[in-house]
């Protein structure tokens, strides 16, 4: 049976026609990106697989890029994610207590999922390119700047209100 | 007089300055227009790769190489060539492209195209970094779409017999992509692995054609070049750091921001601008080009000018211009720790020396941050540093030597001082 649903099939196909004839396999990273996004954040072998034999590529060749690129994850996460910048600019600006206090409210560490499989909190997030917005998050894709703890508080809550 | 926002940012105080009617109407795409028509001479493509030497424009993305050099380079054949925006910003400190991409994405394809041509190439791909994708990749690729639709893209352009087009290409984090070679390797969808060099992208590049690879900045900087002449982007900046740049200014300072100015300006001059030392403390050190580039305490910087030749010569770099302002009271072992975490988690891993020395660098600094350092740590950080430099296939290994060696040579007491007293920091 296809884990690839059409939607998905159709974002691969308009990706291939970027690349030159048989050069399909440049076309892995956003594919899994696709795979990943309707999959609640996360990619699983099965998956991958699809991905390889709807490419026509060796599957090792997906397995690859899956894990070398940070934004795959190839264990299942919390569906909504929070990606605190802890680099040198948000550092100087407070990331670390940022961390520290979503830490707290969530009873979770870096790189857990909350228990209700809501919320996960990405591990040891490098440089996103906010730097003059510091200290910054990336919520979903979304980079939400010039964060305090009472942002942190209402992105949180709003978090908690979605399903 | 007003020195802000004279070249790449020259529009982004129209309305909408990211859609092609503002772009035009501030003059966008005429450079390319001319190209199309055949205007005069001057357009030809030996001719604008010359325009872009004579401009004296470098490669804003850190390595500050001459552009048109770069573009002269590639084979003069009818093979199939390629131009390659690398817009994977991830330098820590740097978010200008981000800007670009977000605020006059027009500028960025006009220069890709203008770059393509010169060179040869009948296609180009924009590198975006993935962590852009719901940001800054639907306003460029929204861009491209309205290219497209006023004929300036496309095969047998407006019957101009010039074929260019341009793709954009999403990324899915990894720092080392922003290497080039890696960038290719990427956008062949493998792992960004840096190759052996040579052969150079230019011989060797995507699926193995030419290609040459710029920076965001750098291509968007093109059009105004063509546009208005390489004598006048030399009014702004030195005779050898032409033009402007645009310095991310982050850390503690005032008004954190992207500064287009002419380089060269005064260190102070750029402090100024971004409102002073956050809440009127005194400064430590810059890191003034990105976290790969050497930091320089204040009384240094501060007789600097923000030109490549100034900070080569006050021991550091230009890097990507972003500069990252530390006050005084900043705990210069914890900041460097931060630093070669960032490293130790981004090598490839391909090259021993950096894989296995990134490593060593975050566990010593740990320890020493833990309250368990010996006194040999020291030596043994820049040892390993040393080891590192000078040892890997790319860059990355040598940056993050780099910020190991400095932090040490400037702040040795610092650490010094952390490892005498358990862990216990000597900034006040």
């Amino acid at each position: 049976m296809s884990l690839l649903n059409r939607e998905i099939k159709e974002e691969i196909d308009l990706w291939v026609q970027k690349f030159p004839e048989g050069k399909q396999r440049s076309a892995i990273i956003a594919a899994l990106h696709s795979v990943q996004h309707f999959n609640n954040g996360f990619l699983t072998s099965e998956l991958m697989n699809q991905v390889a034999e709807y490419l026509d590529v060796p599957k090792i060749q997906v397995f690859e890029v899956a894990s070398f690129y940070s934004m795959f994850n190839t264990q299942p996460v919390g569906k909504h994610e929070i990606s605190v910048c802890t680099n040198i600019s948000c550092m100087l600006r407070g990331s670390d207590e940022i961390v520290d206090h979503i830490e707290k409210r969530l009873q979770i560490k870096s790189g857990e999922s909350t228990a209700d499989g809501k919320i996960f909190l990405k591990k040891e997030e490098e440089c996103l390119a906010a730097c003059t917005g510091a200290p910054m998050l990336m919520l979903d894709h979304q980079y939400i700047e010039n964060l305090d703890i009472k942002k942190v508080d209402e992105i949180l809550d709003s978090l908690e209100k979605k399903p | 007089m007003n020195q802000l926002n004279q070249v790449v940012f020259a529009n982004i105080d129209e309305q909408e300055p990211w859609t092609i009617d503002s772009y035009i109407a501030s003059g966008g795409y005429e450079a390319w227009k001319n190209i199309l028509t055949n205007k005069n001479d001057s357009y030809k493509p030996e001719n604008i790769i010359e325009t872009i030497q004579e401009s004296g424009l470098r490669g804003r993305g850190g390595a500050g190489f001459p552009t048109g050099l770069k573009w002269s380079f590639m084979p003069k054949d009818d093979t199939q060539k390629y131009i390659v925006c690398n817009s994977d910003e991830s330098e820590p400190g740097t978010c200008h492209d981000r800007d670009i991409l977000k605020l006059n994405p027009h500028a960025l394809i006009e220069g890709i195209a203008i770059g393509g041509y010169a060179i040869g190439a009948t296609i180009g791909y924009n590198y975006v970094r993935g962590e852009f994708m719901d940001e800054c990749y639907p306003q460029i690729e929204n861009a491209l779409n309205e290219a497209y639709q006023h004929g300036l893209l496309g095969k047998d352009i407006n019957n101009s017999s010039i074929d260019f087009d341009l793709y954009n290409f999403v990324g899915a984090g990894a720092y080392i992509c922003g290497e080039e070679t890696a960038l290719l390797e990427s956008l062949e969808g493998k792992q960004g692995k840096p190759r052996f060099k040579p052969p150079f992208p230019a011989n060797f590049g995507l699926y193995g054609k030419p290609t040459t690879v710029n920076n965001t900045q750098t291509l968007a900087s093109v059009p105004m070049i063509i546009k208005n002449g390489p004598e006048w982007f030399k009014t702004f900046g030195t005779e050898k750091s032409s033009g402007t740049i645009i310095f991310s200014v982050s850390g503690h300072i005032n008004k954190p921001g992207n500064y287009e100015l002419p380089l060269g300006i005064p260190f102070n001059k750029l402090i100024e601008y971004s409102g002073g030392i956050l809440d009127g403390k005194k400064l430590k050190a810059v890191i003034p080009g990105g976290s790969s580039t050497k930091v320089l305490p204040a009384h240094i910087i501060e007789d600097c000018t923000m030109d490549y030749e100034s900070l080569q010569e006050a021991g550091s770099a230009l890097g990507t211009a972003a500069v990252v302002v530390i006050a005084e009271g900043t705990c210069m072992v914890n900041l460097l720790k931060r630093i070669s975490r960032f490293y130790f988690a981004e090598s490839c891993g391909q090259c021993t020396p950096c894989r296995e020395g990134t490593g060593w660098l975050y566990r010593i600094l740990d320890r020493i941050t833990n309250g368990n350092g010996k006194e040999s740590d020291l030596e043994l950080l820049v040892d390993v540093a040393n080891r590192i430099e000078g040892n890997t296939i790319c860059a990355f290994g040598d940056a993050s030597a780099w910020p190991v060696q400095s932090f040490i040579e400037h702040y040795y007491e610092e650490f010094e001082y952390m490892v005498k007293h358990k862990g216990k920091t000597k900034a006040a």
